[in-house]
């Protein structure tokens, strides 16, 4: 049995009264696609935030590959190999898709700033960034948008741009707040293979409303409801359990 | 210090503490709801103390004067939140410094062009010329006082105002999320109206009620601008209850700061500002 | 308008051309120009150093300070202490000092400053500054309201300040060298992460970069600048006070760099030229029967910034560059 990339025991997330997300506990391993999927309201993506490190959680730990991380913030989660996409689409808007990727590529062994050499030299002369925004580019398939500013892309194109963005960092732990919202059919199609094709190699955490995405992709499921873990398991046993199909399932909207 | 002394400087306190908030809350309020840096904000209160002057000189009477002038600040609040700081609630922040830098430079050329470069005195007027006794060689001015309960009245009505009527709590929704506060059918125009003429005839009204007691001088407003900076950072942007809070606090420390340690005494409050970023970056009562 | 501009550090063809003839023009000028006119230049580039180094915090990084002036002033005292009552001080070692000086006080404000956002930020630098402000004005020991002689300018081999030739292209070589660092800066990954940091410091922080540390730092190159170009105005001046540290002179700054545009360094140079220009200008107007038009420099002043702002808030440079479509 491998040692999970990012494990979560017991996080919790309190807003003065509201408890967000209480108690969850989640595992991801790498080569695996966990999917956490609920109805609106549910803490899902407060989970994501709490697992990325956007906002403290009130309780609970985190690991990432088997270093307790509980605490850290989001920048910081990045560097160790943790990387997040947005639900709302969170690029640098006025650049190009190529100068995104740049940056995002650049973190990754980036000199403090205080280091006079990171004043001096160019940062587009990189051999090592470089080659991290070309892969990013073109495992996304953006590589026929590389000279585009990232305003005036299309809806399914930007959200190809935003995990682009998190594979130029070059994590080990990717997670994936609802990549496909808003897409089309065929949209929805070019992402689910992309998607895919980036289960090997990573540990994967799926935050999803499309139904059908999320049982062609996912590994292990977890049903969240009002902040609790109602169910977790394989997509078959999901989907035999009563107390989703009564929760969530029923009224689900693919 | 002996008590007599202790209790003259609380008082002294208390209201320059009130009347910074009188200027920080118009101020939070406009920064909170409009989101909007309005270095000119200064420039009110000096004209406010101008326009007493020159009430004053006219018509030999304070009460009339600050009545006149009052509504006069009212008017002049409207006019440039529909001409000019209405159109700037969605740019930056940067464009908002400029525009008003650009009317500080204008203000200022009024008031010069108007009233000259010199410095005038306000007289106190003759039902407030007097002194309580305190003791034998300490006394009270009257006209402090009497600020002192203006101020405390005011500020006790505007506590009112925002946390017991329906306005206030439509100015509080506002503070909080303005677009939220939009779709949840609040006529938003007319609430940053109002929002900013209050802000003006407070800021107005400060400058009026200080004047016999300071005098009038060109640049008495930037010098209380950056008082009110720091109160309104400290008090957390957007709370009224945090601008009395900070307002009191630096109306404390600068009083105090001055009798006891009078070459630190105008850096203390920065030392306060400091501290209070360490640990809360967005003041005490941010909303 | 208020969301941010991507690719702000493109100089338009024009602009390139200008700064050429520019540089041209600035090195032939003392040979033709009388003292008088050589010490206005002199002036008006130890202002443009001082404006692009707000530029680096404001137009590269977005850092929007009201209070930049404090590290101008200070470097400007710093010499006035280091100056002998009746002999020039060493610029070798004077200098070094004065900017290290004004470097260590942003450091120190940064590190308070720099945690706060958006309108707070504006406020808090406002303020520090006018602590520092108020320091000095209140400190007979350091000057008090009065301020400071530089009794004797600076010298060091063989270059004596005390000529305003050599100070001139001191102060010329100075302002290459500012501009060529900031450029470079540009295309650094220093420049480009700061570019980030303006543009969605959200996202730069998810990316797995320290913008506090990243901030403080640009924070503190840009007051140490603000130094250089401080002690450079005291030099020449021969005299530093309060003011030099003051709101007005902060506002100064930040005009100079919106009225020639943010972002590139080039435009912040050009805005210090031409806002020195238009005061000159406003303040010489003529009489106009009874009204003094020159006097009321400030209401032509504010009005121009008030119609910069309203009409063309990307400055100069914004109305240089050819517009892309659908982009930016």
């Amino acid at each position: 049995m491998t040692e999970p990339l990012l494990k979560a025991s017991s996080l919790s997330k309190r807003f003065g009264g509201l408890l967000a997300v209480n108690g969850v506990s989640l595992s991801l391993f790498k080569d695996q696609l966990h999917a956490v999927i609920g109805p609106n309201g549910a803490g899902k993506t407060t989970l994501t935030h709490l697992l990325s490190g956007d906002i403290p959680a009130t309780s609970g730990e985190l690991w990432l590959k088997g270093q307790a991380v509980t605490g850290w913030p989001h920048h910081r989660l990045s560097l160790h190999g943790l990387g997040r996409s947005y639900q709302k689409t969170n690029v640098f808007l006025p650049l190009t898709v190529w100068e995104n990727l740049m940056l995002a590529a650049q973190a990754k062994d980036a000199l403090v700033p205080y280091n006079p050499l990171s004043w001096f030299s160019r940062a587009d002369r990189n051999l090592n960034v470089l080659e991290r925004a070309e892969r990013a580019l073109e495992l996304s398939g953006l590589v026929a948008s590389k000279s585009k500013t990232a305003a005036i892309l299309s809806h399914g194109i930007q959200r190809q741009l935003e995990i682009a963005m998190v594979l130029a960092t070059v994590p080990d732990v990717l997670l994936l707040d609802e990549p496909l919202a808003g897409m089309g059919a065929a949209e929805a199609e070019t992402m689910v293979a992309l998607l895919k094709a980036l289960k090997k190699d990573h540990a994967m955490l799926l935050v999803e409303h499309d139904m059908d995405a999320v049982f062609a992709l996912a590994d292990v499921l977890t049903v969240m409801v009002n902040g609790t873990v109602i169910a977790s398991g394989t997509p078959e046993e999901i989907r035999s359990d009563a107390k989703v199909q009564a929760a969530y399932l029923g009224e689900a909207t693919p | 210090m002996d008590l007599a002394n202790f209790f003259i400087q609380l008082l002294n306190s208390v209201q320059y503490g009130l009347l910074l908030f009188l200027l920080a809350a118009g101020l939070t309020l406009i920064f909170g709801i409009m989101g909007v840096v309005n270095l000119a904000h200064g420039s009110f209160y000096m004209l406010g103390a101008y326009m007493a002057y020159a009430l004053t000189g006219a018509w030999d009477n304070l009460a009339l004067a600050i009545l006149a002038g009052t509504l006069i600040s009212i008017s002049l609040g409207w006019l440039l939140e529909k001409l000019l700081f209405r159109h700037f609630y969605h740019r930056s922040h940067l464009d908002q410094v400029l525009l008003t830098f650009g009317l500080i430079y204008i203000f200022e050329e009024l008031r010069s062009m108007l009233w000259g470069d010199d410095v005038h005195s306000v007289g106190v007027p003759a039902v407030l010329d007097w002194s309580i006794q305190l003791t034998d060689t300490l006394s009270y001015p009257a006209y402090r006082l009497f600020m002192l309960a203006i101020c405390t009245a005011l500020a006790l009505g505007l506590w009112l105002l925002i946390s017991k009527t329906k306005l206030g709590m439509r100015i509080r929704a506002g503070a909080f999320n303005s677009d939220m506060a939009q779709t949840l059918g609040i006529n938003i125009v007319r609430l940053h109206s109002l929002v900013f003429a209050m802000g003006v005839a407070l800021a107005a009204l400060a400058g009026m009620l200080i004047a016999p007691l300071s005098s009038v001088y060109p640049h008495m407003g930037s010098q209380v601008l950056i008082m009110c900076f720091v109160v309104v950072v400290i008090g957390g942007i957007g709370s009224v209850r945090g601008a009395l809070t900070a307002a009191l606090l630096v109306g404390l420390v600068d009083t105090f700061g001055k009798v006891l340690l009078p070459q630190f005494a105008s850096m203390l409050v920065y030392v306060l500002m400091a501290l209070v970023l360490l640990y809360k970056p967005e003041g005490l009562f941010k909303q | 308008m208020s969301a941010p501009q991507g690719h702000l550090e493109t100089l338009p063809r024009s602009v390139q051309v200008l700064l050429g003839l520019g540089l041209i023009a600035l090195l032939a000028f003392p040979l033709a120009g009388q003292d008088f006119y050589t010490q206005m230049v002199t002036r008006m580039m130890i202002l443009a150093i001082f404006a692009m180094s707000l530029d680096l915090l404001q137009g590269i990084t977005g850092l929007v300070s009201l209070g930049h002036a404090a590290f101008f002033g200070v470097a400007g005292y710093v010499l006035a202490f280091l100056s002998p009552a009746d002999a020039g001080a060493s610029w070798l070692t004077s200098l070094p000092l004065a900017v290290l000086a004004s470097a260590l006080l942003a450091l120190v404000i940064g590190f308070f400053v720099v945690r706060t956002q958006g309108i707070y930020f504006i406020m808090v630098t406002m303020a520090f500054a006018q602590m520092v402000y108020f320091l000095f004005f209140d400190n007979k020991a350091l000057g008090g309201s009065d301020g400071l002689y530089v009794n004797v300018r600076p010298a060091a081999l063989g270059l004596d300040f005390e000529n305003k030739q050599v100070l001139y292209f001191f102060t010329l070589a100075c302002l290459v060298l500012t501009y060529a660092f900031l450029r470079r800066l540009l295309w650094s990954p220093f420049g480009r992460t700061l570019n980030g940091i303006r543009l969605n410091e959200h996202r730069t922080q998810a990316l797995g970069y320290a913008s506090f540390s990243y901030k403080l730092t640009a924070f503190t190159l840009a007051g140490a600048l603000a130094g250089l170009a401080g002690y450079l105005w005291a030099a020449q001046s021969g005299y530093v006070n309060p003011e030099l540290m003051g709101f007005h002179m902060s506002a100064h700054a930040i005009m100079m760099v919106i009225l020639g545009g943010m972002g590139n360094v080039a435009g912040a140079l050009i805005g210090a030229f031409g806002f020195e220009l238009f005061l000159h200008f406003f303040k010489d107007l003529p009489k106009v029967g009874e009204f003094d038009l020159g006097k009321h420099w400030q209401l032509w002043m504010g009005s121009l910034i008030v119609l910069v702002v309203v009409v063309a808030p990307q400055g100069l440079m914004g109305m240089l560059r050819p517009r892309r479509s659908q982009d930016d």
